[in-house]
């Protein structure tokens, strides 16, 4: 049996979610720098995956009544899960995830301030399946995954989930509220420590009058949110900021009358969008995200991606090129050392070991016990990453849901191993090929084999396999090697 | 996350994994390190607690001027006497059972803790109340470094989180705190049942006990799973706890002071416990009568009530102190949302069978007009500290933990410490 190209694999796992055999041996034929290509030219590549839910040969989905993405918070769930697996634009799909962490918004408190059915709208719903045509905000970052980054906030500024998550539904010109003005510098852009609490209380003066409005009546089931501009909320004098919003210099957006106040906040994006430490923060986000969680961001690297955005008109794109073509995201030191989030780490399993006959349901209570619940972040500020995934609890929910996993697809892994297994070693190393967890060292490794052989002698006959290789999967997604990419 | 968090945590793994006391020892242990029988309950307001709204001066003439919805009327508010500059407080009027416990003398209030220069950032607020460190709010925790004084092998459930994540303060360079949200799910499962499940234990634990050479983002890994192995059985035996009063099953903050009742029911040696409710990031639609913090004060008095009667019911409270703090108070005007933005200085709470109830502080003096009034900052419209959170601290070390506030602070804090122990 030939055995993967760790190359490859490595770009399949950080780029992407893992990959499924025949998937493997897809990418394989064709090489790493055109797999490389694809990904990031995903829009060559049809997205086709949301019709395969509900057919054979994928992993199924289970709803109360008919399964409705777009209004169903659970179904929603479901159907980002099995676009993770299913995809086959597996860049967008990643980078769809890294931006619900970085403009976290949580669906408790949108459906909270309005129904479960305007809220899972205003997370999850496509254009046609919404009564508007509007989009919910994951086909926004769906949108938007790798593209221009100043459209993409101006989006978010008007996107009805955010405005119902930070309360600039409710922002007044009389007395402006700050929860949106101060996120959007601290989270969303430059940071702590390039702004000023005078600086807030502009950014909030600025985006007084972005509303939204109810289209249809309150119990209206057709009826839903949209944005709108309201001049007569809108507070027109003169805001100063310490840092320059315009080309020339200027640090002050001009006193406008209330019909044309809308520039301001387009203004200031503008300005957040061209900062310097804007590039520099996503470009190390970034980093962090594709090439190392165990290396502080090589300057230069994040240097070159952040000149790349803004010279490219910030585009997103740019910047992760210019990652995933560098030599570190290739460096083999550079292997296994970013933390899996609960939801890679979910789907990865999966498709490694198998989803014939699971449901993406079985996955939503333990991810929420890993400590990633999806549309529901801690905090604006999203999850904390890195190591802060790995407590006991959340540990034990990977080693549980690994348990669950190799109980469900019993059968599969049985019919699969059998005959593979005339020794343990033999068993082992074609699972460690497979599943391509980092390289165990001696002392673990002859754990897994004495695993194999504890409580009788082997035999590879199928009753033994059919106990000791789900055993034997389970001990290994459950290890510290499985939980990094 | 911050490259220096992660470096503490590189630096930190081998010690950990080394100094970790082996399972075969940890009942010993238990008792040992147990004996000292006091224990701390934490309890983070997440978001900016309002304390405008929770312990009112409610006869302060500007309160109605600037919070022209949001106040709560005089013959509202739960009167509980007034502070040493006689100023009248009230509780909200939710906090019937706080006030129950205030008149049993066993509710210390902090009036104004904070520091100089208040972060209104939730991020950094809660880094600089999770270090006691305003300059620099990465590294271990307060709660972290007084665990590392504890001498090894250290107990791994010494500390026990109730939420998912390991929080900031609770992070150490040696100790690992287990995270625990319900006692009822954390086990371990398996594809197989029998023997052949015991195995699958047995072998995971072996797994996961070596140190992976030159992957210390693996040994850390390893240690997790270590501390959740060494931790199975006991907490296992925490999930059956029946308690002495009723926990409210739809409140996810009484249930997670029943986990730690029922921790110390059983006596199984944890000394400090983190517990933590959200939502108080109340920018908009906050109807302090009706509407979100209101909700908000109803969770906290039912969660803390039934566990200070399940605690007393069982001999339990002279052993307990529950300290209370959040990352910043809330802006003294309302905004034009029903709501209030980021501010600075709030309140802290003490409760515990040995805790001096009181009302400690000064209620700030809401009138905005003296631009020298000492009770407010940032131009009038913020609470500005009179109580450095950090002397709190330094109290609860020295006088509760029997730490040595000085070295694990960092510096002398001790001077102007409310005497609430």
């Amino acid at each position: 049996m030939p055995f993967h190209d760790r190359q490859m694999m490595h770009v399949l796992r950080r780029a992407g979610f893992g990959a499924r055999p025949e998937e493997i041996a897809d990418f394989a034929g064709r090489g790493l720098s055109a797999t490389l290509d694809e990904f990031v030219n995903f829009t060559s590549v049809p997205d086709d995956v949301d019709s395969k839910i509900g057919t054979p040969g994928y992993a199924g989905t289970t709803s109360n009544g008919a399964f409705s993405p777009s209004t169903v918070i659970n179904d929603a769930r479901q159907r980002w899960l099995f676009r993770m697996l299913h995809g086959r634009r597996p860049l967008q799909e990643k980078m769809t995830l890294f931006w619900h962490n970085h403009f976290a918004t949580a669906y408790s408190k949108v459906a909270g301030n309005t129904n479960a059915l305007d809220g899972t709208r205003m997370m999850a719903a496509k254009r046609s399946e919404h009564p508007g045509r509007l989009q919910g905000q994951l086909e926004l970052f769906r949108e938007y995954a790798l593209g221009n980054f100043r459209d993409m906030l101006v989006e978010i500024a008007k996107d009805p989930a955010m405005l119902v998550w930070l309360d600039g539904r409710t922002n007044t010109r009389r007395q402006p509220q700050e929860n949106f003005g101060r996120e959007i510098m601290e989270l969303f852009t430059m940071g702590v420590g390039f702004y000023t609490e005078p600086d807030v209380y502009a950014a909030a003066r600025v985006f007084t009058g972005w509303n939204l409005q109810r289209i249809g009546g309150a119990n209206d089931a057709n009826g839903y949110y949209q944005f709108q501009y309201i001049a007569g909320n809108h507070e027109p004098t003169a805001k100063e900021f310490s840092f320059p919003i315009y080309l020339n210099g200027s640090k002050t957006i001009p006193a406008r009358s209330p019909a044309d106040g809308m520039q301001d906040g387009l203004d200031l994006i503008d300005a957040l969008a061209r900062h310097p430490e804007t590039g520099r923060r996503l470009a190390r986000k970034l980093w962090q995200f594709f090439v190392s969680e165990t290396l502080p961001p090589d300057d230069f690297l994040v240097g070159r991606a952040a000149a790349a955005y803004q010279q490219n008109n910030f585009s997103v794109a740019a910047m992760v090129r210019m990652l995933l073509f560098s030599d570190a995201f290739l460096a083999p030191a550079n292997h296994f050392t970013r933390h899996t989030w609960p939801a890679e780490f979910v789907i990865k399993a999966l498709k490694e070991i198998g989803h014939a006959g699971f449901s993406m349901n079985t996955a939503l209570t333990p991810l929420v016990n890993m400590g990633q619940q999806l549309f529901e972040p801690p905090d604006v500020a999203g999850w904390d990453l890195g190591p802060n995934w790995f407590s006991t609890g959340a540990m034990l929910a990977r080693m549980n849901f690994a348990a669950v996993l190799t109980s469900n697809q019993r059968i599969n892994i049985s019919q699969d191993a059998r005959g593979k297994g005339p020794t343990p070693e033999a068993l082992l190393t074609m699972y460690l090929d497979r599943l391509s967890p980092a390289d165990y060292d001696r002392g673990a490794y002859q754990d897994l084999l004495d695993y194999l052989r504890a409580g009788g002698t082997w035999t590879g006959n199928d009753a033994q396999i059919g106990i000791k290789a789900p055993g034997l999967l389970h001990l290994i997604v459950g290890s510290s090697e499985y939980q990094f990419v | 996350m911050s490259m220096t968090r992660r470096d503490f945590v590189r630096g930190g793994v081998s010690a950990f994994t080394l100094g970790f006391a082996a399972p075969a020892f940890l009942c010993d242990l238990a008792r040992a390190q147990g004996s000292v029988a006091r224990n701390l309950v934490v309890i983070y307001l997440a978001g900016g607690n309002d304390s405008l709204s929770m312990v009112i001066p409610y006869n302060d003439p500007t309160y109605q001027l600037r919070r022209p919805t949001l106040l709560i009327p005089a013959g509202q508010v739960l009167q509980i006497g007034t502070d040493s500059a006689g100023n009248a407080i009230g509780l909200h009027p939710r906090l019937t059972g706080l006030r129950s416990i205030f008149n049993s003398g066993r509710l210390a209030l902090i009036q104004r803790t904070g520091y100089e220069n208040s972060s209104r950032s939730h991020f950094t607020g809660t880094d600089i109340w999770s270090t006691a460190n305003p300059a620099n709010s990465q590294g271990p925790g307060w709660l972290g470094r007084y665990l590392d004084t504890i001498p090894a092998p250290v107990d791994p459930l010494a500390a026990w989180n109730t939420t998912g994540q390991t929080p900031h303060a609770l992070q150490a360079r040696l100790v690992g705190v287990p995270a625990i949200p319900n006692p009822a799910t954390y086990a371990f499962q398996s594809p197989n049942s029998g023997t052949n499940a015991v195995d699958e234990r047995t072998y995971a634990t072996r797994i996961s006990s070596h140190e992976p050479v030159g992957r210390p983002h693996l040994a850390f890994v390893n240690a997790t799973s270590q501390a959740a192995f060494a931790t199975l059985d006991r907490v296992a035996s925490v999930a059956t706890y029946t308690p002495t009063v009723a926990y409210a099953n739809n409140n996810g903050f009484a249930q997670a002071l029943r986990a730690v009742a029922g921790a110390l029911s059983r006596g199984i040696g944890t000394r400090v416990f983190w517990v933590q409710t959200g939502g108080y990031d109340t920018h908009s639609a906050q109807n302090t009568l009706n509407g979100s913090y209101n909700t908000l004060m109803a969770t906290l008095n039912e969660g803390l009530f039934a566990f200070y009667n399940d605690l007393s019911n069982q001999g339990l409270l002279n052993n307990t102190l529950i300290l209370q703090f959040s990352e910043f108070g809330r802006r003294i005007q309302e905004n034009g949302s029903q709501g209030t933005d980021h501010g600075a200085a709030s309140i802290m709470m003490a409760i515990g069978g040995q805790v001096r109830g009181d009302i400690y502080g000064t209620a700030p003096n809401l009138n905005p007009a003296d631009p020298a009034n000492p009770t407010l900052e940032n131009g009038g419209n913020d609470i500005r500290h009179q109580t450095d959170f950090r002397s709190v601290y330094a109290r609860v070390i020295d006088n509760w933990l029997g730490g040595d506030s000085v070295a694990i602070l960092g510096g002398d804090f001790r001077s102007g410490a409310p005497q609430i122990l």
